[in-house]
Protein backbone atom coordinates (compact mmCIF):
# COMPACT_ATOMS: atom_id res chain seq x y z
CA UNK A 1 0.00 0.00 0.00
CA UNK A 2 3.04 2.26 1.57
CA UNK A 3 4.21 1.35 -2.31
CA UNK A 4 1.12 2.36 -4.15
CA UNK A 5 1.04 5.47 -2.83
CA UNK A 6 5.16 6.30 -3.26
CA UNK A 7 4.64 4.94 -6.73
CA UNK A 8 0.84 7.47 -7.74
CA UNK A 9 0.67 9.81 -5.42
CA UNK A 10 4.29 10.84 -4.13
CA UNK A 11 3.65 14.05 -2.69
CA UNK A 12 7.53 15.28 -3.35
CA UNK A 13 7.00 14.48 -7.12
CA UNK A 14 4.11 15.68 -7.25
CA UNK A 15 5.04 19.31 -5.81
CA UNK A 16 7.85 19.57 -7.96
CA UNK A 17 5.67 19.37 -11.22
CA UNK A 18 2.43 21.43 -9.96
CA UNK A 19 3.39 24.13 -11.42
CA UNK A 20 4.33 22.76 -14.90
CA UNK A 21 0.40 21.05 -15.11
CA UNK A 22 -1.54 23.82 -13.60
CA UNK A 23 0.29 25.82 -16.53
CA UNK A 24 -0.72 23.15 -18.90
CA UNK A 25 -4.22 23.27 -18.01
CA UNK A 26 -4.03 27.10 -18.64
CA UNK A 27 -2.59 25.44 -22.24
CA UNK A 28 -5.62 22.90 -22.39
CA UNK A 29 -8.14 25.59 -21.81
CA UNK A 30 -6.74 28.17 -24.08
CA UNK A 31 -7.01 25.98 -27.01
CA UNK A 32 -9.93 24.18 -26.17
CA UNK A 33 -11.74 27.88 -26.48
CA UNK A 34 -10.17 28.64 -29.69
CA UNK A 35 -11.64 25.51 -30.71
CA UNK A 36 -14.70 25.51 -29.59
CA UNK A 37 -15.49 29.24 -30.76
CA UNK A 38 -13.38 28.47 -34.19
CA UNK A 39 -15.49 25.26 -34.60
CA UNK A 40 -18.92 26.24 -34.24
CA UNK A 41 -18.53 29.22 -35.95
CA UNK A 42 -16.94 27.61 -39.18
CA UNK A 43 -19.87 24.46 -39.03
CA UNK A 44 -22.78 27.40 -38.86
CA UNK A 45 -21.47 29.69 -41.44
CA UNK A 46 -21.56 26.23 -43.86
CA UNK A 47 -25.08 25.00 -42.88
CA UNK A 48 -26.41 28.37 -43.64
CA UNK A 49 -24.50 28.96 -46.82
CA UNK A 50 -25.51 24.82 -47.51
CA UNK A 51 -29.23 26.52 -47.19
CA UNK A 52 -28.38 28.69 -50.20
CA UNK A 53 -28.48 25.47 -52.32
CA UNK A 54 -25.76 25.84 -54.59
CA UNK A 55 -25.48 22.84 -56.11
CA UNK A 56 -21.24 22.72 -56.76
CA UNK A 57 -20.76 24.35 -53.14
CA UNK A 58 -23.10 22.26 -51.38
CA UNK A 59 -21.11 19.27 -52.72
CA UNK A 60 -17.69 20.81 -51.49
CA UNK A 61 -19.44 21.37 -48.07
CA UNK A 62 -20.77 17.85 -48.04
CA UNK A 63 -17.44 16.24 -49.19
CA UNK A 64 -15.75 18.41 -46.05
CA UNK A 65 -17.87 17.12 -43.71
CA UNK A 66 -17.74 13.60 -44.38
CA UNK A 67 -13.83 13.69 -44.66
CA UNK A 68 -13.80 15.55 -41.38
CA UNK A 69 -16.02 13.21 -39.47
CA UNK A 70 -14.81 10.10 -40.77
CA UNK A 71 -10.56 10.32 -40.35
CA UNK A 72 -9.37 10.07 -36.92
CA UNK A 73 -8.50 14.09 -35.05
CA UNK A 74 -4.96 12.56 -34.71
CA UNK A 75 -4.56 11.59 -38.01
CA UNK A 76 -5.63 15.08 -39.08
CA UNK A 77 -3.30 16.56 -36.31
CA UNK A 78 -0.42 14.43 -37.61
CA UNK A 79 -1.31 15.18 -41.37
CA UNK A 80 -0.87 19.35 -40.27
CA UNK A 81 1.61 18.93 -38.11
CA UNK A 82 4.55 16.49 -40.10
CA UNK A 83 2.73 15.83 -43.42
CA UNK A 84 2.24 19.35 -44.43
CA UNK A 85 5.76 21.07 -43.87
CA UNK A 86 7.21 18.56 -46.35
CA UNK A 87 5.03 21.06 -49.04
CA UNK A 88 6.67 23.84 -47.36
CA UNK A 89 3.67 24.82 -44.91
CA UNK A 90 4.87 25.43 -41.88
CA UNK A 91 2.52 25.60 -38.28
CA UNK A 92 3.35 25.47 -34.83
CA UNK A 93 1.95 22.67 -32.67
CA UNK A 94 -0.28 24.96 -31.38
CA UNK A 95 -1.73 26.30 -34.69
CA UNK A 96 -1.85 22.46 -35.74
CA UNK A 97 -3.64 21.56 -33.08
CA UNK A 98 -6.16 24.22 -33.18
CA UNK A 99 -7.06 24.19 -36.89
CA UNK A 100 -7.43 20.66 -37.08
CA UNK A 101 -9.38 20.23 -34.24
CA UNK A 102 -11.59 23.07 -35.21
CA UNK A 103 -11.83 21.99 -38.53
CA UNK A 104 -12.89 18.38 -37.13
CA UNK A 105 -15.22 20.39 -34.60
CA UNK A 106 -16.95 22.37 -37.68
CA UNK A 107 -17.48 19.39 -39.73
CA UNK A 108 -19.73 17.66 -36.85
CA UNK A 109 -21.29 21.38 -36.08
CA UNK A 110 -22.15 21.73 -39.87
CA UNK A 111 -24.22 18.46 -39.83
CA UNK A 112 -26.06 19.38 -37.03
CA UNK A 113 -26.77 22.73 -37.60
CA UNK A 114 -27.69 21.78 -41.31
CA UNK A 115 -30.11 19.32 -39.32
CA UNK A 116 -31.38 21.81 -37.54
CA UNK A 117 -32.25 23.93 -40.58
CA UNK A 118 -34.06 21.32 -42.60
CA UNK A 119 -36.07 20.34 -39.13
CA UNK A 120 -37.89 23.81 -39.70
CA UNK A 121 -40.85 22.85 -42.02
CA UNK A 122 -40.88 24.75 -45.91
CA UNK A 123 -43.77 26.49 -45.04
CA UNK A 124 -42.17 28.47 -42.69
CA UNK A 125 -39.69 29.45 -45.08
CA UNK A 126 -42.71 30.31 -47.37
CA UNK A 127 -44.53 32.05 -45.22
CA UNK A 128 -42.08 34.53 -44.42
CA UNK A 129 -41.37 34.86 -47.65
CA UNK A 130 -44.73 35.44 -48.68
CA UNK A 131 -44.74 38.62 -45.56
CA UNK A 132 -42.06 40.02 -47.36
CA UNK A 133 -39.05 39.31 -46.34
CA UNK A 134 -36.22 38.66 -48.12
CA UNK A 135 -33.85 35.58 -47.81
CA UNK A 136 -31.28 37.02 -45.32
CA UNK A 137 -34.44 37.95 -43.04
CA UNK A 138 -35.98 34.52 -43.40
CA UNK A 139 -33.31 32.97 -42.35
CA UNK A 140 -32.07 35.29 -39.75
CA UNK A 141 -35.53 36.03 -38.16
CA UNK A 142 -37.69 32.77 -38.76
CA UNK A 143 -35.95 29.37 -39.32
CA UNK A 144 -32.33 29.90 -37.50
CA UNK A 145 -34.38 30.87 -34.18
CA UNK A 146 -36.44 27.69 -34.58
CA UNK A 147 -33.39 25.27 -36.11
CA UNK A 148 -30.53 26.23 -33.00
CA UNK A 149 -33.29 25.37 -30.46
CA UNK A 150 -32.98 21.60 -31.72
CA UNK A 151 -28.93 21.99 -32.12
CA UNK A 152 -27.88 23.04 -28.54
CA UNK A 153 -28.11 19.55 -27.01
CA UNK A 154 -26.20 17.73 -29.54
CA UNK A 155 -23.87 21.03 -30.66
CA UNK A 156 -22.82 20.99 -26.77
CA UNK A 157 -22.10 17.18 -26.51
CA UNK A 158 -19.83 17.39 -29.41
CA UNK A 159 -18.38 20.56 -28.48
CA UNK A 160 -17.50 18.49 -25.10
CA UNK A 161 -15.87 15.82 -26.97
CA UNK A 162 -13.62 18.14 -28.95
CA UNK A 163 -12.16 19.64 -26.01
CA UNK A 164 -11.07 16.53 -24.35
CA UNK A 165 -9.47 15.77 -27.70
CA UNK A 166 -7.47 18.98 -26.94
CA UNK A 167 -4.59 16.03 -25.17
CA UNK A 168 -4.05 14.76 -28.55
CA UNK A 169 -2.40 18.10 -29.13
CA UNK A 170 0.64 16.88 -26.69
CA UNK A 171 1.65 14.44 -29.27
CA UNK A 172 2.62 17.91 -31.67
CA UNK A 173 4.34 18.74 -28.00
CA UNK A 174 2.07 21.71 -27.35
CA UNK A 175 2.81 21.98 -23.51
CA UNK A 176 -0.88 20.85 -22.24
CA UNK A 177 -1.61 19.11 -19.25
CA UNK A 178 -0.57 15.72 -21.29
CA UNK A 179 2.41 17.13 -22.28
CA UNK A 180 3.47 18.56 -19.19
CA UNK A 181 2.23 14.94 -17.32
CA UNK A 182 4.50 12.74 -19.56
CA UNK A 183 7.16 14.83 -19.14
CA UNK A 184 7.18 14.87 -15.69
CA UNK A 185 6.70 11.11 -15.59
CA UNK A 186 9.67 11.02 -18.41
CA UNK A 187 11.99 12.94 -16.02
CA UNK A 188 11.18 11.59 -12.17
CA UNK A 189 10.26 8.13 -13.87
CA UNK A 190 7.62 7.94 -11.02
CA UNK A 191 4.10 8.14 -12.62
CA UNK A 192 2.83 10.86 -9.98
CA UNK A 193 2.58 13.51 -12.56
CA UNK A 194 0.46 11.61 -14.76
CA UNK A 195 -2.06 10.89 -11.35
CA UNK A 196 -1.89 15.19 -11.22
CA UNK A 197 -2.22 15.02 -14.64
CA UNK A 198 -5.40 13.19 -15.03
CA UNK A 199 -6.93 15.10 -11.61
CA UNK A 200 -6.17 18.21 -13.70
CA UNK A 201 -8.25 16.70 -17.05
CA UNK A 202 -11.33 15.80 -13.72
CA UNK A 203 -10.87 19.00 -12.24
CA UNK A 204 -11.67 20.51 -16.26
CA UNK A 205 -14.38 18.35 -17.32
CA UNK A 206 -16.14 16.82 -14.59
CA UNK A 207 -18.13 19.99 -14.31
CA UNK A 208 -18.51 19.74 -18.47
CA UNK A 209 -19.54 16.04 -18.09
CA UNK A 210 -22.60 17.63 -16.01
CA UNK A 211 -23.03 20.42 -17.79
CA UNK A 212 -23.76 17.89 -20.92
CA UNK A 213 -26.12 16.00 -19.07
CA UNK A 214 -28.00 18.96 -18.06
CA UNK A 215 -28.28 20.33 -21.57
CA UNK A 216 -29.45 17.29 -22.99
CA UNK A 217 -32.40 16.75 -20.11
CA UNK A 218 -33.04 20.81 -20.92
CA UNK A 219 -32.95 20.91 -25.09
CA UNK A 220 -33.70 17.26 -26.17
CA UNK A 221 -33.64 16.88 -29.64
CA UNK A 222 -36.87 16.05 -29.48
CA UNK A 223 -39.14 19.26 -28.79
CA UNK B 1 1.58 21.12 -57.82
CA UNK B 2 4.40 19.02 -58.20
CA UNK B 3 5.28 18.97 -55.14
CA UNK B 4 2.67 18.20 -53.60
CA UNK B 5 2.08 15.51 -55.72
CA UNK B 6 5.42 13.94 -55.02
CA UNK B 7 5.16 14.52 -51.52
CA UNK B 8 1.41 13.20 -50.32
CA UNK B 9 0.17 11.04 -53.51
CA UNK B 10 3.75 9.50 -54.39
CA UNK B 11 3.28 6.03 -55.91
CA UNK B 12 6.05 4.93 -55.66
CA UNK B 13 6.38 5.40 -52.37
CA UNK B 14 2.51 4.37 -51.65
CA UNK B 15 3.38 0.69 -53.46
CA UNK B 16 6.27 0.46 -50.95
CA UNK B 17 4.29 1.38 -48.11
CA UNK B 18 0.93 -1.11 -48.90
CA UNK B 19 1.99 -4.13 -47.38
CA UNK B 20 2.78 -2.52 -44.26
CA UNK B 21 -0.41 -0.34 -44.38
CA UNK B 22 -2.41 -3.32 -44.95
CA UNK B 23 -0.64 -5.27 -41.95
CA UNK B 24 -1.17 -2.18 -40.31
CA UNK B 25 -5.14 -2.38 -41.32
CA UNK B 26 -5.62 -5.85 -40.28
CA UNK B 27 -4.38 -4.91 -36.74
CA UNK B 28 -6.93 -1.47 -37.05
CA UNK B 29 -9.69 -4.33 -37.58
CA UNK B 30 -8.53 -6.70 -34.82
CA UNK B 31 -8.69 -4.05 -32.75
CA UNK B 32 -12.10 -2.70 -33.40
CA UNK B 33 -13.07 -6.50 -33.23
CA UNK B 34 -11.77 -6.96 -29.73
CA UNK B 35 -12.76 -3.22 -28.24
CA UNK B 36 -16.18 -2.44 -29.54
CA UNK B 37 -17.88 -5.80 -28.35
CA UNK B 38 -16.17 -5.21 -25.13
CA UNK B 39 -17.14 -1.52 -24.60
CA UNK B 40 -20.74 -2.81 -25.95
CA UNK B 41 -21.14 -5.45 -23.06
CA UNK B 42 -19.41 -3.07 -20.62
CA UNK B 43 -22.17 -0.30 -21.39
CA UNK B 44 -24.73 -2.89 -21.02
CA UNK B 45 -23.36 -4.11 -17.55
CA UNK B 46 -23.67 -0.08 -16.73
CA UNK B 47 -27.09 0.51 -18.21
CA UNK B 48 -28.33 -2.44 -16.36
CA UNK B 49 -27.20 -1.48 -13.12
CA UNK B 50 -28.91 1.46 -13.49
CA UNK B 51 -32.01 -0.06 -13.57
CA UNK B 52 -31.74 -1.88 -10.62
CA UNK B 53 -33.78 -1.01 -7.10
CA UNK B 54 -30.73 -0.88 -5.06
CA UNK B 55 -29.24 3.18 -4.69
CA UNK B 56 -25.61 1.88 -4.34
CA UNK B 57 -25.49 -0.01 -7.23
CA UNK B 58 -27.06 3.26 -9.35
CA UNK B 59 -24.67 5.64 -7.93
CA UNK B 60 -21.84 3.39 -8.58
CA UNK B 61 -22.68 3.36 -12.20
CA UNK B 62 -22.60 6.73 -12.67
CA UNK B 63 -19.96 8.02 -11.17
CA UNK B 64 -18.31 5.48 -13.07
CA UNK B 65 -19.58 6.71 -16.10
CA UNK B 66 -18.81 10.13 -15.39
CA UNK B 67 -15.32 9.46 -13.97
CA UNK B 68 -14.51 7.67 -17.50
CA UNK B 69 -16.40 9.92 -19.68
CA UNK B 70 -14.46 13.03 -18.01
CA UNK B 71 -10.84 11.55 -19.06
CA UNK B 72 -9.57 11.90 -22.44
CA UNK B 73 -9.07 8.60 -23.58
CA UNK B 74 -5.29 9.42 -24.94
CA UNK B 75 -4.70 10.30 -20.79
CA UNK B 76 -6.31 6.89 -19.71
CA UNK B 77 -4.36 4.82 -22.11
CA UNK B 78 -0.67 6.30 -21.19
CA UNK B 79 -2.15 6.04 -17.10
CA UNK B 80 -2.51 2.39 -17.84
CA UNK B 81 0.57 1.89 -20.30
CA UNK B 82 3.28 4.04 -18.56
CA UNK B 83 1.43 3.18 -15.03
CA UNK B 84 0.91 -0.36 -14.79
CA UNK B 85 4.73 -1.68 -14.86
CA UNK B 86 5.00 0.40 -11.80
CA UNK B 87 1.98 -2.46 -10.17
CA UNK B 88 4.55 -4.99 -11.46
CA UNK B 89 2.42 -6.03 -14.97
CA UNK B 90 3.83 -5.02 -18.03
CA UNK B 91 0.80 -5.30 -20.24
CA UNK B 92 1.77 -5.82 -23.79
CA UNK B 93 0.67 -2.46 -26.20
CA UNK B 94 -2.52 -4.66 -27.32
CA UNK B 95 -3.89 -5.02 -24.47
CA UNK B 96 -3.39 -1.62 -22.47
CA UNK B 97 -5.19 -0.37 -25.31
CA UNK B 98 -7.94 -2.93 -24.55
CA UNK B 99 -8.27 -1.96 -21.14
CA UNK B 100 -8.49 1.49 -22.07
CA UNK B 101 -11.04 1.37 -24.72
CA UNK B 102 -13.09 -1.23 -22.27
CA UNK B 103 -13.24 1.50 -19.35
CA UNK B 104 -13.72 4.88 -21.83
CA UNK B 105 -15.83 3.05 -24.61
CA UNK B 106 -17.96 1.23 -22.48
CA UNK B 107 -18.75 4.21 -19.64
CA UNK B 108 -20.26 5.96 -23.54
CA UNK B 109 -21.74 3.23 -24.60
CA UNK B 110 -23.43 2.34 -21.11
CA UNK B 111 -24.42 6.22 -20.98
CA UNK B 112 -26.17 5.77 -24.32
CA UNK B 113 -27.94 2.50 -23.23
CA UNK B 114 -29.16 3.59 -20.04
CA UNK B 115 -31.28 6.69 -21.78
CA UNK B 116 -32.85 4.40 -24.05
CA UNK B 117 -33.81 2.28 -21.16
CA UNK B 118 -35.53 5.21 -19.87
CA UNK B 119 -36.96 6.67 -22.97
CA UNK B 120 -39.22 3.46 -22.63
CA UNK B 121 -42.34 4.84 -20.86
CA UNK B 122 -42.65 2.67 -17.61
CA UNK B 123 -46.26 1.68 -18.15
CA UNK B 124 -44.38 -0.74 -21.00
CA UNK B 125 -42.16 -2.46 -18.53
CA UNK B 126 -45.39 -2.79 -16.06
CA UNK B 127 -47.80 -3.96 -18.81
CA UNK B 128 -45.15 -6.48 -19.91
CA UNK B 129 -44.76 -7.46 -16.08
CA UNK B 130 -48.44 -7.95 -15.89
CA UNK B 131 -48.56 -10.62 -18.78
CA UNK B 132 -47.11 -12.98 -16.79
CA UNK B 133 -42.70 -12.05 -18.42
CA UNK B 134 -40.69 -11.99 -15.52
CA UNK B 135 -38.56 -8.61 -15.31
CA UNK B 136 -35.52 -10.40 -16.99
CA UNK B 137 -38.02 -11.08 -20.21
CA UNK B 138 -40.03 -8.04 -20.07
CA UNK B 139 -36.62 -6.32 -20.32
CA UNK B 140 -35.24 -8.45 -22.92
CA UNK B 141 -38.28 -8.66 -24.91
CA UNK B 142 -40.30 -5.23 -24.30
CA UNK B 143 -37.88 -2.39 -23.06
CA UNK B 144 -34.63 -3.53 -25.25
CA UNK B 145 -36.12 -3.43 -28.59
CA UNK B 146 -37.34 0.03 -28.09
CA UNK B 147 -34.42 1.29 -26.36
CA UNK B 148 -31.95 0.30 -29.19
CA UNK B 149 -34.22 1.58 -31.50
CA UNK B 150 -34.35 5.13 -29.44
CA UNK B 151 -30.42 5.29 -29.26
CA UNK B 152 -29.99 3.91 -33.01
CA UNK B 153 -28.38 7.03 -34.05
CA UNK B 154 -25.75 7.42 -30.83
CA UNK B 155 -24.93 4.12 -30.93
CA UNK B 156 -24.06 4.58 -34.73
CA UNK B 157 -22.05 8.07 -33.63
CA UNK B 158 -20.32 6.25 -31.05
CA UNK B 159 -19.46 3.53 -32.55
CA UNK B 160 -17.94 5.96 -35.56
CA UNK B 161 -16.19 7.84 -32.60
CA UNK B 162 -14.99 4.14 -31.15
CA UNK B 163 -13.68 2.88 -34.50
CA UNK B 164 -11.38 6.36 -34.81
CA UNK B 165 -10.05 6.19 -31.56
CA UNK B 166 -8.18 2.81 -32.21
CA UNK B 167 -5.87 5.67 -33.70
CA UNK B 168 -4.29 6.35 -30.56
CA UNK B 169 -3.01 3.01 -29.64
CA UNK B 170 0.02 4.12 -32.04
CA UNK B 171 0.95 6.57 -28.99
CA UNK B 172 2.01 3.01 -27.37
CA UNK B 173 3.87 2.02 -30.42
CA UNK B 174 0.45 -0.69 -31.23
CA UNK B 175 1.44 -1.29 -35.35
CA UNK B 176 -1.86 -0.49 -36.26
CA UNK B 177 -2.68 1.66 -39.54
CA UNK B 178 -1.50 5.19 -38.17
CA UNK B 179 1.63 3.86 -36.36
CA UNK B 180 2.65 1.79 -39.18
CA UNK B 181 1.85 4.77 -41.49
CA UNK B 182 3.99 7.29 -39.60
CA UNK B 183 6.73 4.17 -39.36
CA UNK B 184 7.44 4.24 -43.21
CA UNK B 185 6.91 8.06 -43.10
CA UNK B 186 10.27 8.25 -41.30
CA UNK B 187 11.75 5.58 -43.59
CA UNK B 188 11.11 7.16 -46.60
CA UNK B 189 10.93 11.09 -45.59
CA UNK B 190 7.74 11.38 -47.64
CA UNK B 191 3.87 12.01 -46.08
CA UNK B 192 2.37 9.46 -48.60
CA UNK B 193 1.63 7.02 -46.32
CA UNK B 194 -0.12 8.79 -43.59
CA UNK B 195 -2.37 10.66 -46.18
CA UNK B 196 -2.70 6.73 -47.92
CA UNK B 197 -3.55 5.82 -43.96
CA UNK B 198 -6.25 9.53 -43.96
CA UNK B 199 -8.01 7.91 -47.01
CA UNK B 200 -7.99 4.27 -45.31
CA UNK B 201 -10.06 5.64 -42.33
CA UNK B 202 -12.39 8.22 -44.84
CA UNK B 203 -13.00 4.78 -46.83
CA UNK B 204 -13.61 2.64 -43.90
CA UNK B 205 -16.00 5.00 -42.40
CA UNK B 206 -17.78 6.78 -44.87
CA UNK B 207 -20.87 4.28 -44.98
CA UNK B 208 -21.04 5.07 -41.08
CA UNK B 209 -20.63 8.72 -41.25
CA UNK B 210 -23.08 8.60 -44.31
CA UNK B 211 -25.95 6.49 -42.00
CA UNK B 212 -25.07 8.99 -39.31
CA UNK B 213 -26.38 11.83 -41.29
CA UNK B 214 -29.78 9.95 -42.44
CA UNK B 215 -30.29 9.57 -38.97
CA UNK B 216 -29.91 13.15 -37.87
CA UNK B 217 -31.90 14.62 -40.81
CA UNK B 218 -34.90 11.57 -39.61
CA UNK B 219 -34.85 12.80 -36.02
CA UNK B 220 -35.78 16.21 -36.46
CA UNK B 221 -37.71 15.38 -38.57
CA UNK B 222 -39.72 13.12 -36.82
CA UNK B 223 -41.08 15.48 -34.17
Amino acid sequence: MNNLIDTFFNLAVMRQYLPQVIQGMGVTVMLAGVVVAAGLLLGFVLAVLRSLRIKPLNVLIVLFADVFRAVPALVILIILYFALPSVGIRMSGFVSAWLGLSLVLAAFAEEIVWAGILSVPRGQWEAARATGLGVGQCMRLVVLPQALRLTVAPLTSRAIVITKNTALASVLAVGEILYQAQAGYAFSYNPSPLTLGAVAYLILFIPLVWLGRWVEGRFAWKR
Amino acid sequence: MEALISGFFNLQILAEAAPYLLRGLGMTLLLCLVAIPLGVAGGLALALMSTVNSRLVRWSAIVYTDFFRAFPPLVLLLFIAYGLPFLGFKPPPFVAVAIAFLLNTSSYYGEILRAGIESVPGGQHEAARSTGLSRWQSLRLVVAPQAIRNVGPDLVSNTLEAVKLTSIASVVALPELLYVARQVQSVTYNATPVIAAGIIYLLLLWPLVRLLSRYERQAVQIH
